[in-house]
């Protein structure tokens, strides 16, 4: 298929329900008898659709006909509270968009100014954040295991998968002084250094993992109910992927190897040896297995960021956008003023504007920025990965059961707070 | 980060992107806009494009030569519509909708023209620079 | 230790039922019907945004809601006792959120988890509503952004407290207004590190 016609799929006969609410609603009050096909809310409050998303289906029996996902009961208004945020106050409100793998949305933005900024990040401050960024990839998609699993019905993944990613929120705590929201990760480099003992304890956590992860497969690829439930439900193509801006372990299930750690790689990335993991028949089960290996693959790169840790700063030595060390404040009223400045009035950023993006463990995540030469962003926009997934929602679900339904909603694994910003 | 820019007439925008679908840009990532209120006669435009209210901007990305492509498109506020992308790439379709809810640019031809992110019955485009951010000023009460 | 009427509780666990001093307890109808509904208090399934994301890890392995008899997140309102607002509640979801609160049953708390749904947090702009009080009575506000799983239990025991003290019923019976307490933050005082027991 390719996008044209995946085009002329979703305008005519498509798989996208496109009329409003009120509508819906009118029409059910208004069918007969004999009319067979009935329009089905679910959500926003329902149990498997990962917070507030909601769906309106299209039914004729229990088979989804077309369906109509329906988003903005989360909306938080994140890009215009952006534009009276500092780019030093920035970072403390994407965080909060992604609320599953913060630290990326904190690392696009810092990208973005910086490019603005035309700074260089230190070494140790770029490695310090594929670190986090690694530790929390594996977070995230423990969270998917255990919330995927909760969807399936495989209700007892909901304690493994939380036993798991709450010693990696451990190590974020330790690190960042925060279990989640962290704002660690700042235009400059990072908000303090590694503190004593980090490596012993990313050794800890990346020893144990594997088997736990055997664990996994154990209880769960094996498993022949669970195949039952994932195996060719929710197929979507490479090119109708494409077509509709996919990306992330969607993309990749469709057997196409894109990842921007490797392909167009930032930080360190390409130093690093890992692997891309693809998948075959683009269905839940490849999205599923993807996730699981990716966390694999982020031990593989934890351990070399653990031997080639460089030496050094944290973050730029530039008096314009760093803060003063903390003991100097004590001593020096102009290091005392500075660093009242810095975090009263920011620091100006030349005009310009620019786009970052990263991969984050739901795919590319981008940051729009454009700046006026004042203190604070003009526009500053994200890109969210899940916002444009969910648009895979009704092709997956079309011809479909519903008990699929949740199955397909779930293997997309959307977080609702970058769906509504 | 080093995206090439292109400036694309208001009604140039869908061959410029069918023309840049041929050369391989697979998909687009992002379409958003800004909002230039406050800077009416902004000078980091090429001369030959005359700066508009509106800017609207869509990024592509090409895989086979791993790179971005960012089109920027000035859009009069007096006629605030472009035509839409849909039927070149219709992963845009949320992407336009959350733009026509944001900045009341209107997506000639888009499927599903409501609001996306708003109740259906609001009133305003929150990100224009003339819609406040609706601050309540904050009350300290005495803290006992 | 000796409780009253039951035994001493090392005895108890000694020995199981030999250990156990009286075969009957007696109370007053109104105690035991303030006891039960304190230790079975369902709460409904209201995840909104990041502080859903702590609800989940108080039910999880770690911290374990199930000791407190509330591991049961119901899918249902009309199953509900206790509604969680865990969560950032923005204009859109606050009629859906006030549906939600009317089709629990009575008698029913609400805990505001985070300053998001306790008074639109850092979020003070026009898509968020600045306090979920303004749309259903609140009992207990447990601070934090999140707050972590240590707070939000410290938050459900002492509604649980003031449930087995009747003091809740009496005043949303009078005036139909929520408690209004704020509890401390418990959590991020201390970090350890990574356990894992293979
Ligand atoms: S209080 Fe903080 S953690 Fe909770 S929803 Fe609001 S922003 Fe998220």
């Amino acid at each position: 298929m390719t996008a044209t016609d995946a085009a002329v799929r979703r305008r005519d006969d498509s798989a996208v329900l496109r009329i409003s609410e009120d509508d819906g609603e009118r029409l059910e009050a208004e069918s007969n008898a004999s009319d067979t096909s009935m329009i089905m809310n679910m959500g926003p409050q329902h149990p498997s659709t990962h917070g507030v998303l909601r769906l309106m289906l299209e039914m004729e029996g229990e088979t989804v006909m077309r369906s109509k996902p329906v988003i903005g009961y989360l909306h938080t208004g994140m890009e215009k509270t952006a534009e009276t945020l500092t780019y030093l106050q920035g970072p403390t409100n994407v965080t909060r968009m992604d609320y599953a793998s913060p630290l990326f949305s904190e690392l696009a933005f810092s990208m973005a100014t910086e490019a603005l900024l035309g700074l260089e990040v230190p070494p140790r401050a770029v490695w310090i954040r594929m670190l986090m960024c690694e530790l929390n990839r594996i977070s995230s998609h423990l969270l998917f295991q255990a919330t995927n699993g909760m969807d399936i019905g495989a209700v007892s993944m909901m304690i493994y998968g939380w036993r798991e990613r709450e010693e990696a929120l451990r190590l974020l705590e330790t690190i960042t002084g925060l279990r989640m929201n962290h704002n660690f990760i700042r235009p400059g480099g990072v908000a303090a250094d590694l503190p004593d003992g980090w490596r012993d304890e990313v050794l800890t956590l990346i020893d144990a993992l594997p088997a736990r992860l055997n664990e996994f497969d154990t209880l769960l690829t094996g498993q022949p109910i669970y195949r039952e439930r994932l195996q060719g439900v929710g197929v979507i193509n490479t090119a109708e992927c494409l077509a509709l801006g996919v990306t992330g372990p969607i993309l990749r299930s469709t057997g196409y190897a894109w990842d921007l750690r490797r392909d167009m790689p930032y930080l360190a990335y390409d130093q690093m040896d890992f692997d891309v993991v693809v998948g075959t028949y683009g269905d839940c089960f490849d999205r599923y297995a993807i996730r699981l290996n990716e966390i694999r693959e982020s031990i593989r790169i934890l351990a070399q960021i653990l031997d080639q840790m460089p030496t050094g700063d944290y973050r730029v030595q530039d008096k314009k956008v760093t803060p003063p060390p903390r003991a100097r404040i004590d001593e020096s009223m102009e290091a005392l003023i500075h660093h009242f400045k810095i975090f009263t009035e920011g620091f100006k950023v030349p005009a310009g504007e620019v786009y970052a993006a990263v991969e984050s463990p739901r795919g590319e995540l981008g940051c729009y920025m454009v700046s006026d030469g004042s203190a604070v962003p003009y526009r500053m926009h994200i890109r969210g990965p899940s916002f444009v997934n969910l648009q895979t929602l009704p092709h997956m679900m079309q011809g479909g059961m519903v008990a699929d339904a949740v199955a397909i909603i779930s293997s997309v694994d959307p977080i609702m707070g970058e769906v509504d910003r | 980060m080093n995206d090439s820019v292109l400036h694309v007439p208001r009604d140039q925008l869908t061959e410029t992107v069918a023309g840049l679908r041929d050369e391989g840009y697979v998909s687009v990532l992002d379409v958003t806009a800004v909002d230039y209120l406050e800077h009416p006669g902004r000078t980091d435009l090429p001369p030959e494009v005359s700066p508009e209210r509106f800017e609207l901007v869509v990024t592509l990305i090409s895989h086979a030569a791993p790179g971005r492509v960012r089109l920027r498109v000035q859009v009069p506020a007096d006629d605030p519509t472009v035509a839409t992308l849909f039927d070149l790439y219709p992963g845009t379709e949320a992407l336009e909708r959350e733009v026509a809810d944001m900045f009341g640019i209107v997506f000639e031809g888009h499927p599903d023209p409501s609001r996306i992110l708003m109740p259906p019955d609001w009133e305003g485009h929150p990100l224009r620079k003339d819609f406040s951010v609706g601050q309540i000023p904050v009350q300290f009460k005495a803290t006992q | 230790m000796k409780l009253p009427l039951v035994g001493d509780p090392k005895a108890i666990v000694d020995q199981g039922l030999e250990g156990v001093d009286h075969n009957f307890v007696t109370g007053k109808l109104e105690d035991l019907v303030k006891w039960s509904r304190a230790r079975s208090c369902w709460p409904a399934t209201f995840g909104l945004a990041c502080c859903a994301i702590e609800m989940m890890a108080t039910g999880g392995a770690h911290y374990d809601l199930a000791r407190y008899g509330m591991e049961v997140f119901r899918a249902s309102p009309r199953q509900a006792d206790l509604m969680i607002v865990a969560g950032r509640v923005s204009q859109k979801m606050a009629p859906i959120l006030r549906r939600i609160y009317d089709q629990m049953m009575e008698p029913k708390w609400v805990i505001s988890m985070g300053v998001c749904a306790s008074s639109g947090g850092m979020f003070n702009n026009y898509a968020i509503v600045q306090g979920v009080d303004q749309i259903v009575p609140v009992d207990v506000y447990a601070p934090g952004c999140p707050p972590g799983p240590e707070t939000l239990m410290h938050a459900i025991l002492t509604l649980h407290d003031k449930i087995t003290s009747g003091e809740i019923t009496r005043r949303r019976d009078e005036t139909g207004a929520g408690a209004n307490l704020t509890v401390d933050q418990r959590d991020g005082q201390s970090s350890t590190g990574v356990v894992i027991r293979t």
